[in-house]
This record gives C-alpha cells, structure tokens and sequence, in this order.
C-alpha cells in the first residue's frame, strides 16, 4: 500500500523557561520517523508525557515543529502557504479527546457542522439536508438538527463532532484519544462507528491512545512511543503478540486483562520494572530506556540505537537486535 | 462460612438540587467480609463512588443519606455507622476505615511537606503522642510504600514528586493506623499503566500484610479481573449483580453485565466487531421505571417496565437483580 504520509526526523522541542534565559528544552518529539499507509488506522501508544498527542498535532501544523518534514500526498506541509495549505486543512482533520471543550456552546448542531464547509467554500444545495445526511453517518437524526451542545452526552458530542469532520471530506484523520473521556459501553459505540466509516469513505486514521485494548481492536499498524522517541513499529496483530523492545514487553505485560484466570497466569509472568519514566528535559544517554531496562548492555548507555527491521516490516530500536 | 466485616442494608442516597432530586444510589444491599477484596463496579454516575462515601458518611450537601444501615463489625461489637454522631463517626473514619481517592494531587495539601502530612493524620487518631514520633512513624510507612530514598523525600512537598510517588504518599496516609478496611476509590485511574501495575501490587502487598479489607471502587474490568475476589457490578444507583470475580466474568446473569463484559477491548485477543450495549445511562432524576436498564435492555419485557426487580440469589454467593430469573 502507498503512504499517504510520511514523516521524517520530526523534532519538536518545547523551551523550558527559567528567569532570565532559557533553562532547557522538553524534547517532547525526538527525530522520529515513519509512514502511514493509504486506507489504515495507525496506532501511536505511549504513557503520558512520552510525545504522542505532540506528534499528532505537529503532523497536522497545528504545532511548528522544531524540524523534520512531513509528506502528504507528495508534497511537504512544513512548506505549504495559503491555498495550499487551505487544501491540507480541509483533507486532514482531527478529533480531540475532551467532547466538552471542541464543540461552540453557542452554536447549534447546524451551526457547528456548516461553519467549516462555509469557510472551505464547498458548495451545498440544500444545508439542512446535507447536515441531517451527516448526522445520520455518525448515528444521530435531524431530531438533534437545532439543539445545542449542553443538551447532549459525552459519546453523543464526540458524534457531532465527528459529523463536522465528515463534511469536509478528509482523506486523513487524526483521532487524538477520541473515546478516553467515555464510558466503555459508550465507548464500544463510538469505535463501531469510527470502523464503518472508515470502510465506507476509505479514510485514514492516525488513532493516538493510552489504552492499549482500544488500539488493538482499531489499528492494522502501530508505533510505541517513549520519552520522545519511536521505539517499535509494525503490524498490531504481531506487536501484541510478540513484542521486540523491553518497553513494549513491559507495557504490555502491565496492562491488566479482564479475565481473571488469564489476569493471574499474565501476573505470575509480569516484567517487574522498578521506577518510572524520566524527565524529558534531560533525558538518560544512549538508549532511553536503558536505566529501566533488565537487559541493559554497556552500548545501550552510550549510543543511541536507531530503529531497525527486526522482521519483516517489523521495526524496533533496540541494541538486543542489532545484528553488528 | 467468611465472616461479614460491613453489612449494607438498603442504603438510598439522595441530592437536593435545583434540577431537582438525583436518587443517586437507592436501596443498596451488600455485605463485605473480612480480609477479602470487594468490588464495586459501574460507568460514570452509576453511584459507586456515592455508596462507598456514605458508608462512612462521607455525604456533604446538598447530598443526604435519607435511608439504610450499614453495620460495621468493630473488635468492640457491631455499630451502624449511620447512626452515629459526626464527632463519632471521626473515630472510625480515617483510622478503622480508611480511604485512597482517585486524584492523589487533590488528596495532598501543596503546602505541607509529604511527611509532615503522613504524621498529621496519626497524630490527629493520637496513634503517636506527638509530631516528632509521627515523623518517624512516617519515615517507615514511606519505606513500607517502597518509596525509594525515603530520608530525603520526606521532605519533598508534593509537586516536586510524581503522580506515582504521590498515590504511594496517600496510599502510606491511608495505612497509617493500620485500618480494618481500606476503600480505594479508581486508585490508578489518574497512572500510567506501568506504574498502576505497581500501586495494584503494593496494594495487594499491603492487604496480605496487614489483613486489611479492600473496598475497590473502579470503572476498570482489567484492574477488577486482577483484583477482586467478589464484584458487585451497579448500574444507575441500584446493584444489578453481585458474584465471585469467577462467577461474574464467566457466567453474568445481568444483560448489564453482559453487555459491560462484551463491550471492553481486551488486548489479548483479536475481535472484529465489539458488541455494543445500544443508548446512554439514564438521567437519575427521573430514572425509567422498574428495572432501570429496562430501556437498553435486549431482552426486556413487559414486567422490566413495571416492577424493580429484587437482588435473587442464583447459584451460592450469586444474586442478580432481573426479571428473566
């Protein structure tokens, strides 16, 4: 499959203010690189703080990276100026975790959804009729046409918000936690949708999360993320099964399963790992995970290890699989 | 035959506001016994946090407990908790039974020093006849929460410590007079999972060394399946289903539970399509009439809407509360 999106040595650096001169940098993205395929959900997994939502957002310029480069559709959108990047606003879109604080309190369903496809100028014939249409995709009526975002649920926010999106017409979407605020049962709802959409429109999704059961059930390919860094990348189904990097056998190791025979057997064979993750300000030398790590090797202190193919579209970066 | 440590009787908690009344929790029935892990489980607003505030009357305004029992069986007889005074219930509250809350940010005050606040809640129960013994106190339940360097972190206040290190710090204040029952209200809903594996083990560590009952409050099915040796799974303000975590997650009676099991992603499987339980939780306001689950309920018939259903016991240890049994 062709990638609809490249990224490459993506860095994004925040400043970190002292009284009178900068004191450091969070290095919240470190020259990370990878692609994501025409028509798959790509899975970014990660603890909080190890540059995840950051990522998403500065693939989509709604944060100026420090530097790297990210393709879609063949051309760099670090370069892209006016009807240009007009286009990249309208084909890539973005749905944020909080349901409370993206949608207008002050504007209606109808509202919400037509200012978008007013500003991007796409022709309409009959709003009201194209709304109720979109409303009807993410599982809502034209009941719901004029009412105001207070008068719905959490899971039925995320819906109008995603019926916004949908009337753009994106190619690609970034799905920055979309179900953390809500409830399973609701939860379970708004992923069925997210799937049948995808199938019926063809999208791409960058699906970005901390819970690792969602992942597994949206994403074809995943990456895991760690104080800034990719640290393994290939297809969901094979990380899950076999993870390659010790962070990944941890994380998954860590997450508890809902089934208590299983929960016990996975318990007895949990990867004890003391301590939590560092600073990223100033991160451990060589390999990130090294001081964490039980099977630290003395080049994983001094050298950074680059993400390689492990296996078969299979990437980690980690010294244990280094074949020099 | 395990011995009941709490007996919850038809506990009905409700809150006085404008909208008007939320029957956050009505007619709860549960028992605990001693030294075992209970569970109550449920989605937002379903009054698991409520039901286990009230036990000890934890309830502020405009929130009241206009009904119920709950007998705690104390070394020095049984007492029903609600009757007690205020001045009483202090007592018991923060040293028989204590809490671990969701937010360990909002638990600690950012003005004290961690340590000066583990002896604080000591010195209060007169545990320790001063401030100076309860800073030495403090120093060893902080080695006890394997809190690494503890001469110097006594001294940290708590933003210079992690979301980690902080739950320790409450989960230490908790232990402190070392309670007969511990509630842990979502105690790792705020961690990463790395470190919540960590505070679940410590917890159980804790509870294995010092016998303590555990009151495990969560929304988590995985954190559950670990964790509890009996559920009680809530749903709207009323227990639907109360079981052995073996009886409950490989036989749920309730279409509740059912449907709540159906619908976590579990990792370590491969699922096409989740299945979903239809609509959203019901305002508690004006909740639907008989059972409450009645209007998402694939199998609900004519009496779902008319009669609330009573907790029936099923098989040993197994009560569910609906009409198709």
């Amino acid at each position: 499959m062709e990638p609809i999106l490249q990224v490459r040595n993506l860095k994004k650096y925040f400043p970190v203010k002292g009284l009178f001169f900068t004191k450091g940098h969070v290095k919240a993205v470190d020259d990370i690189s990878f692609e994501i395929r025409r028509g798959e959900t790509f899975g970014l997994v990660g603890e909080s703080g190890c540059g995840k939502t950051t990522t998403g957002r500065t693939i989509l310029r709604l944060i100026e990276p420090t530097d790297g480069e990210v393709i879609f559709q063949g051309k760099n959108i670090m370069e892209l100026k006016g009807d240009e990047m007009k286009w990249f606003r309208r084909k890539a879109q973005i749905m944020f975790q909080d349901p409370y604080s993206s949608l207008n309190p002050r504007q209606t369903v109808f509202e919400v959804i037509m200012e978008p496809v007013r500003f991007h100028g796409i022709h309409v014939d009959d709003p009201e009729e194209f709304v109720i249409k979109l409303l009807e995709s993410v599982g809502l009526n034209e009941m719901h046409l004029y009412r105001y975002p207070h008068e719905f649920s959490g899971g039925q926010r995320q819906r109008i918000a995603l019926a916004r999106l949908l009337a753009l017409r994106p190619e690609f979407i970034v799905l920055d936690e979309p179900t953390s605020a809500l409830d399973v049962s609701v939860q379970a709802n708004i992923l069925n949708t997210l799937k049948d959409i995808q199938r019926e429109f063809g999208f791409t999704y960058l699906f970005i999360s901390h819970d690792l059961g969602v992942v597994k059930y949206m994403s074809h390919r995943m990456g895991v993320m760690y104080l800034g860094k990719l640290v393994e990348v290939g297809p969901s189904d094979e990380i899950f099964e076999k993870p390659l990097h010790p962070y990944t056998q941890l994380l998954l190791s860590a997450i508890p399963v809902p089934d208590p025979e299983l929960a016990k057997e996975l318990k007895a064979k949990r990867m004890k790992v003391e301590g939590e993750p560092p600073s990223p300000i100033n991160p451990p030398s060589g390999c990130r995970f090294h001081p964490r790590c039980p099977f630290a090797k003395d080049i994983c202190k001094k050298q950074e290890p680059p993400l390689m193919e492990a296996e078969k579209d299979h990437y980690v970066a980690c010294w244990l699989y280094s074949k020099a | 035959m395990p011995e009941p440590i709490l007996e919850v009787r038809d506990l009905t908690v409700h809150f006085y506001t404008y909208a008007g009344i939320v029957k956050a929790i009505e007619r709860v029935s549960f028992d605990v016994y001693k030294g075992e892990t209970f569970a109550l489980v449920g989605e937002t607003g379903c009054g698991k946090s409520v039901t286990s505030r009230a036990l000890t009357q934890l309830i502020e305004s405009p929130g009241r407990i206009v009904g119920g029992k709950v007998i705690y069986h104390s070394d020095k007889g049984p007492i029903d908790l609600l009757k007690l005074s205020e001045e009483e219930i202090r007592e018991i509250r923060g040293k028989e039974i204590a809490y671990i809350f969701q937010d360990p940010h909002a638990s600690l005050d950012p003005l004290y020093q961690v340590g000066y606040q583990i002896a604080e809640a000591m010195v209060v129960h007169n545990t320790v006849k001063d401030l100076k013994e309860g800073l030495q106190r403090a120093l060893s339940i902080l080695k006890r929460v394997l809190i690494p360097d503890p001469e110097s972190r006594i001294k940290n206040y708590p933003h210079e410590m992690s979301g980690g290190m902080k739950q320790r710090v409450v989960i230490g204040t908790g232990l402190t007079n070392n309670p007969k029952v511990l509630i842990a209200d979502e105690p790792t809903t705020a961690l990463d999972v790395t470190v919540q594996a960590q505070i679940l083990d410590l917890m159980n560590k804790l509870k294995r060394d010092y016998n303590t009952t555990l009151i495990l409050i969560t929304h988590n099915m995985g954190v559950v399946a670990e964790m509890a040796d009996r559920i009680a799974v809530m749903y709207a303000g009323k227990i639907a289903e109360i079981g052995t975590a073996e009886q409950i997650f490989k036989n749920p009676l309730h279409p509740y539970t059912q449907g709540l099991l159906k619908a976590v992603p579990n990792p370590m499987k491969r699922i096409e399509r989740l299945d979903a339980i239809p609509g959203t939780v019901p305002n508690l306001i004006t909740p639907p009439s008989g059972c409450r689950f009645h209007p998402r309920c694939p199998f609900a018939k004519d009496i779902c809407k008319q009669k609330v259903p009573e907790l029936k016991e099923i098989e040993d240890g197994h009560f569910v509360a609906c009409h198709l049994y």
